[in-house]
């Protein structure tokens, strides 16, 4: 359990008000020119020691990623892109740093844009977030106000300035390329990597992109320790993060924890156990819906760090869990889950496109008691083809977690479906698109 | 994603108002003076506001002039994001998150009630009142689920009784206010058990 003076996030809920002159006495803001003048060297090393991994999903370190920004600024200008794009099912953490703790995410992209050398930052906040995005400007305003933002930045001589653009519901824009393609004002459709944005970003210049949380947390790091940071958790998955509990458990919400706490613990203390009792835990899906979900056999001895999901066959992601328990369906839960795939696939790579509507289809063929025995095949086939046959991680996070309730639930699977052909006779299923998937033979 | 319908009854012509070419200058500041294509997305933001809601084509192409970009690339990106309304919504637009963990927590008993009280079908301009809704995808608020985006503002923690006291309240054009509808302080724990709502939570 994550000791009180330990925490991070202290306003998590807005217990002690989140503008300006409350969050100083938060120590928000103490010292941050003397942290900024001790240099770039001075602040990666930290961040390295801490062993801080990106809060965002794919867990990369941070100041190795902030060591790959060029260390003189060219003929280019570098840039700060912070993700606040939060849309992945589960979870909903950034969306309380930019409501109430808007401070610690400024203050860090501040100390985060002199160490990569960038002038201008951009926060790109999903557009359902609207009220999210005027609280975080009013923060920002305030900052400007105080001169801790705009020339000469809180004294350090480094200008630096903030600007928000708002997302419009697109998915796929959480992923760093689409989202620099987004603020570019296209369509949000990811880019081929390499080159990285580091090297070419945003307008073709310098850009590192950061989540909110891992960038929010960075000054506390600084002003107490990479050492600190790092004795928290266990080696590698090291500090605090906030976890979202959802699903069906008798206290949803957003917790701040250690990495590495036991998942049992977490939905017990934190969120008052599973609806029905932990008995009536029937799957929880760590790491937002694109992670595969794990049984509960896994789930009683499970601790949530990086590494220890990926053991597991899953991942931490975003962390936010979903609970499940025996009430519900789990492949309705899961065939949701694909039908929300399909629909934000941006289109781009074949695989995804037309592989996430066929996972969606043979589900919904399943939880209605209409598939076959050779569609799980087919299911687990089309899985496969998507997985890394795609130009983003998108094609992963849509292919997991259907083979996540194969690997886990496939007796569940197979109890649905009957050993008829499919159709014999033309079914009237409108959602059907793809009429060639009615003869056998094609499918 | 989602296939969108342009609304077949177009308005001809489309002009920001005088505020809001202001606001235009503001926003055209915030991004490199070679690079205006990038406030192609608050513009249609803007346009949305001033016309009700919804952007007509005539706007599109307003906005392809004003940025000095090809009407087409405007055109995709309306079409790419789905916050972009190109037909007309309610003024009351209600927003449903069904995804899997408001599906957890029982957002088919508000599409249920949705469909009863304001229309049977999605986008659908209900007869009593101004309101239309629709399903969506997560939108980023698990832990309260379910939840309603109402235009601009999130209805959290809901339930039946809740759920169709807003949708009232909306028919009858005094909507109630946002927020949770369990009187709990935003995301944290509660201390009671749940207990409105029957199988679900």
């Amino acid at each position: 359990m994550l000791k009180k003076e330990n925490r991070i996030f202290k306003n998590l809920y807005n217990e002690f008000g989140w503008d300006i002159e409350n969050s100083l006495k938060r120590d928000d803001w103490k010292d941050t020119k003397d942290l900024i003048n001790k240099g770039r060297e001075w602040i990666i090393n930290e961040v390295k020691t801490s062993e801080l991994r990106g809060r965002g999903g794919a867990g990369f370190s941070t100041g190795l990623k902030w060591s790959f920004a060029p260390k003189e600024v060219g003929s280019r200008p570098h840039y700060l892109v912070i993700n606040a794009d939060e849309s992945e099912p589960g979870t909903c953490k950034d969306r309380d740093i930019l409501r109430f703790e808007p401070q610690k995410l400024i203050e860090g992209c501040l100390i985060a844009g002199y160490t990569v050398n960038a002038h201008v930052c951009y926060i790109y906040i999903r557009g359902e977030y609207l009220n999210e995005g005027k609280r975080l400007q009013e923060a920002i305003d305030q900052a400007y106000a105080k001169n801790f933002l705009g020339k000469n930045a809180c004294d350090s001589g480094w200008d630096f300035d903030i600007h928000i653009h708002y997302g419009a519901g697109a998915y796929i824009c959480g992923e760093e390329t689409a989202l620099l393609e987004s603020i570019e004002g296209n369509k949000g459709q990811p880019r081929l990597k390499p080159p990285f944005p580091a090297l070419v970003g945003l307008y073709g210049c310098p850009t590192i992109v950061n989540n909110v949380e891992t960038v929010a947390v960075v000054p506390t790091i600084l002003r107490r320790g990479g050492k600190w940071f790092a004795s928290i958790g266990r080696p590698k998955n090291t500090g605090t993060k906030i976890f979202c509990i959802s699903g069906n458990v008798n206290a949803p919400c957003n917790v701040e924890e250690e990495m590495g706490i036991p998942l049992k613990d977490l939905i017990e203390k934190h969120a008052g156990g599973v609806v029905g009792g932990w008995e009536n835990l029937q799957a929880v899906i760590p790491g937002g819906s694109s992670m595969p979900l794990l049984p509960k056999k896994v789930c009683d001895t499970l601790t949530m760090d990086f590494d220890s999901l990926i053991e597991n066959k899953s991942g931490l992601g975003t962390a936010g869990i979903v609970v499940i328990n025996k009430d519900h369906d789990i492949v309705e839960c899961m065939a949701r889950i694909a039908r929300f795939y399909k629909h934000e696939s941006c289109g781009q790579c074949t695989p995804c496109r037309e592989g996430s509507g066929w996972m969606w289809r043979i589900l919904d063929r399943v939880v209605k008691r209409k598939a076959t025995f050779s569609d799980i095949e087919l299911l687990s086939d089309v899985t496969k083809q998507i997985e890394g046959h795609t130009i983003c991680a998108f094609g992963e996070g849509s292919a997991w977690p259907v083979q996540g309730l194969l690997r886990h639930f496939r007796t569940e699977v197979e109890s649905r479906c009957r050993e008829e052909p499919l159709i014999k006779k033309k079914l009237n299923n409108p959602y059907l698109v793809d009429q060639h998937l009615l003869e056998n033979k094609n499918a | 994603m989602s296939v969108k319908k342009i609304h077949d009854d177009q308005p001809k012509e489309f002009k920001f108002s005088e505020e809001n070419l202001k606001k235009v200058e503001q926003i055209l500041k915030k991004y490199p003076e070679k690079n205006k294509k990038s406030a192609v997305m608050p513009l249609l933001y803007l346009a949305q506001r001033q016309n009700d809601n919804w952007i007509p084509l005539a706007a599109m192409k307003y906005i392809a002039k004003h940025l000095a970009m090809p009407y087409i690339s405007v055109y995709e990106v309306a079409t790419f994001y789905t916050m972009y309304n190109l037909a007309p919504v309610g003024k009351h637009f209600i927003q449903v998150c069904t995804t899997t963990p408001c599906l957890l927590r029982g957002a088919d008993k508000i599409v249920k009630l949705c469909k009863e009280n304001i229309s049977p079908n999605e986008n659908e301009i209900s007869k009593k009142g101004n309101c239309s809704w629709m399903e969506v995808e997560c939108l980023g608020a698990c832990v309260s689920a379910p939840m309603v985006q109402i235009n601009d503002d999130y209805y959290e923690d809901l339930d039946e009784k809740s759920t169709k006291e807003i949708l009232i309240s909306l028919i009858n054009d005094k909507p109630l206010k946002p927020g949770s509808y369990r009187g709990r302080k935003n995301t944290s724990p509660e201390k009671v058990p749940i207990s409105n709502g029957e199988k679900h939570a």
